[in-house]
């Protein structure tokens, strides 16, 4: 029995401890958010927040993450509201959606350790997780978008001009 | 003198004659090996002893993580049966909770502090250098009163371990009084003069209970600690336990406030986190001493590690325990150094370099950073693991990951076993070594993971 809360729920799952986090997210708890793509850690599209940092789940076993905190796309934010999901969804950035439950859990985890990205932050961190569509310009701009949205009002006045035009010019574009 | 007639007679003399010497120095051997037992007692009532003395027990014990070794992994606490593997052979804790038939319930207070100070058990057999006797021998005997007081109130359980898996005559008891009267020096810490009130409170820790030695102080062919290695560094359990003296690679110097906060927290933003048999250390054991005790450990091994030498503007301030007001200044080159080697990936990815993208995709969204260094997101042109002589620890991380039980609690690092071959695993460890430090390149590399990637066996790694 492995014992850890998902989504702020404590559950306990009777699983083998080197099950793949992912197979028990969907498989035993039902959560289908959380995609699978490559199974080896190279693609990004089971990432889930443990401890509230981005980890891949299809790499990690169930054992690893006894006492943890699980963050799925669907604990996200309870109202699917999280500054991150309403950017994707302003700028209309998925296409075929395939990776954008890890993309988005990505994002928002990286969003808490720069909150004023740069564009070679973004590619440096966002590089682990794949688009098929090739939407990486659009998830850039919604990164940058969610940034500004998660900014506290008396610190937008020290964001840096460069950062503040990039981000309009993607707004715009 | 003798002719040859007599040769078939005096030849007879002769073996007969090492046939006594042998006997005679056996019955000497056995005399000097001898060590009576202590008679039993009935297990002494709870409250004969005093909550405060306990309560030091407790402290002391987390000081000495006795649970790290005395528990079986699911076990009770306490109970045994943990498998020490020695290049010896297996060795199992015992039960040293109050069970009085397979515990130490009937032990007196002499007969634990026999044990503690001269490693000899209640009935008079030797034990073996896995227990760490030979630090415990400098325990005051307060500290020795309060472990006993501490442990004769724990739960009793029934357990007795398996048996040893030492090869003859390696299982002779007996045989471990010549180890002592080679290596084992029975004696009380003697505190120097010369040192401040902190550094002697960290260096009877360290010595003592926290026996850091038994860990970092590399052995002999005998399984000595070396005495003239001291902290120098060592294989356990198929980790890399890094020297603690100025030999430790890492490109910044520990200092007392970095040393203090990876001991109390598990985690150094500029040396990387406790796993492997640290976690427990840290996690298990030392969670249970004061800041105080902590920050005296850390001032003591800031000057084991003489960061004096590399950090003048520390020292003094380390002494005191206070090295947290400074910046050291080879810290603060080192860390630009560290952070601007992230541009190497960038230039490249572009060339379609293997390496580079693997790096990339699997590591960069983790370990990244920009201009300062978060210590969950672990700088790796930092961390000890890439910069040490031996690539295990890295590779281990690697393969196994860390739970969230280790490290940083409640983070946990992806298991990259599951799905990497050893060439990619070596693949990765090769471009760190040369992107993130200027020291050589480690050799041998599919080698060493693959012997790593076995389970159950705590390889040596091939040099």
């Amino acid at each position: 029995m492995t014992r850890f809360t998902i989504n702020g729920r404590t559950v306990s799952v009777d699983a083998p401890g080197n099950t793949p986090l992912l197979w028990v997210i969907r498989d035993e708890l039902a959560l289908t958010g959380t995609k699978f793509g490559c199974g080896i850690g190279l693609c990004g599209a089971c990432t889930v927040h443990v401890g509230g940092r981005a980890t891949r789940s299809c790499i990690t076993p169930l054992g690893a993450v006894a006492g943890a905190a699980v963050t799925t796309i669907e604990g996200l934010d309870p109202a699917g509201a999280h500054p991150v999901q309403q950017a994707w969804g302003a700028l209309q950035v998925p296409q075929c959606g395939y990776c954008q439950s890890g993309q988005i859990m990505q994002a928002a985890a990286f969003l808490k350790d720069f909150p004023a990205p740069t564009d070679e932050d973004i590619d440096a961190v966002m590089a682990g997780n794949l688009c098929r569509c090739m939407t990486y310009v659009r998830i850039r701009a919604a990164i940058k978008q969610a940034a500004a949205a998660l900014k506290p009002a008396p610190a937008a006045a020290e964001r840096a001009p460069a950062d503040a035009a990039t981000a309009a010019a993607s707004n715009s574009a | 003198m003798a002719s040859g007639t007599a040769s078939r007679p005096v030849f007879g003399r002769i073996a007969l004659a090492v046939l006594v010497i042998i006997a005679v120095l056996c019955g000497g051997f056995a005399a000097f090996a001898h060590r009576p037992s202590i008679a039993p007692i009935a297990p002494p009532a709870a409250s004969t002893f005093s909550p405060e003395l306990i309560a030091r027990g407790e402290l002391l014990s987390g000081a000495g993580y006795c649970s790290s070794c005395h528990t079986a992994q699911g076990g009770k606490p306490y109970a045994g049966g943990y498998a020490i593997r020695t290049v010896f052979g297996t060795i199992y804790s015992s039960n040293i909770t109050p069970d009085p038939g397979t515990g130490i319930g009937t032990w007196s207070e002499a007969a634990f502090e026999r044990a503690m100070r001269e490693g000899v058990a209640r009935d008079g057999a030797h034990l073996f250098p896995a227990f760490p006797y030979d630090h415990f021998t400098k325990l005051t005997d307060a500290d020795v009163q309060a472990l006993y007081a501490y442990f004769m109130t724990r739960e009793p359980v029934v357990a007795l371990p398996p048996p040893n898996t030492l090869p003859f005559p390696l299982s002779l008891r007996p045989l471990q009084a010549g180890w002592k009267l080679l290596f084992f020096e029975p004696g009380r810490f003697v505190a120097d003069a010369r040192r401040s009130a902190e550094w002697n409170e960290g260096a009877y820790l360290a010595e003592g209970i926290s026996h850091c030695g038994a860990c970092h102080t590399p052995r002999n062919a005998l399984g000595a600690e070396k005495k003239g290695a001291l902290y120098a560094g060592a294989d356990i359990d198929g980790w890399i336990a890094p020297p603690l003296t100025r030999a430790n690679p890492s490109p910044v110097a520990w200092d007392a406030a970095e040393l203090a906060a990876y001991l109390r927290s598990g985690v150094s933003g500029l040396h990387g986190t406790a796993v492997g048999p640290m976690s427990p250390v840290v996690h298990d054991g030392l969670i249970k001493l004061p800041d105080s005790d902590i920050g005296a450990i850390a001032a003591y091994f800031a000057d084991v590690g003489q960061a004096a030498a590399k950090v003048p503007a520390t020292q003094a301030a380390a002494d005191v325990g206070q090295a947290a007001a400074k910046v050291p200044a080879t810290q603060a080159a080192a860390v630009p150094r560290a952070l601007g080697r992230e541009q190497i990936d960038r230039s490249r990815m572009r060339t379609f370099d293997a390496p580079a993208r693997l790096y990339v995709t699997a590591c960069a969204s983790c370990h990244y950073n920009r201009d300062t260094v978060n210590p969950l997101r672990p700088d790796l042109a930092l961390v000890s693991a890439v910069s040490l002589r031996e690539p295990t620890n890295l590779i281990r991380v690697v393969l196994g990951g860390v739970s969230a039980e280790e490290g940083a609690p409640g983070v946990v690092m992806p298991a990259f076993g599951s799905g990497f071959s050893n060439a990619d695993i070596a693949m990765l460890a090769a471009y760190l070594r040369a992107t993130r430090t200027d020291l050589p390149p480690w050799p041998n590399l599919d080698k060493t993971v693959a012997a790593l990637r076995r389970p159950d066996s705590p390889p040596k790694p091939s040099p």
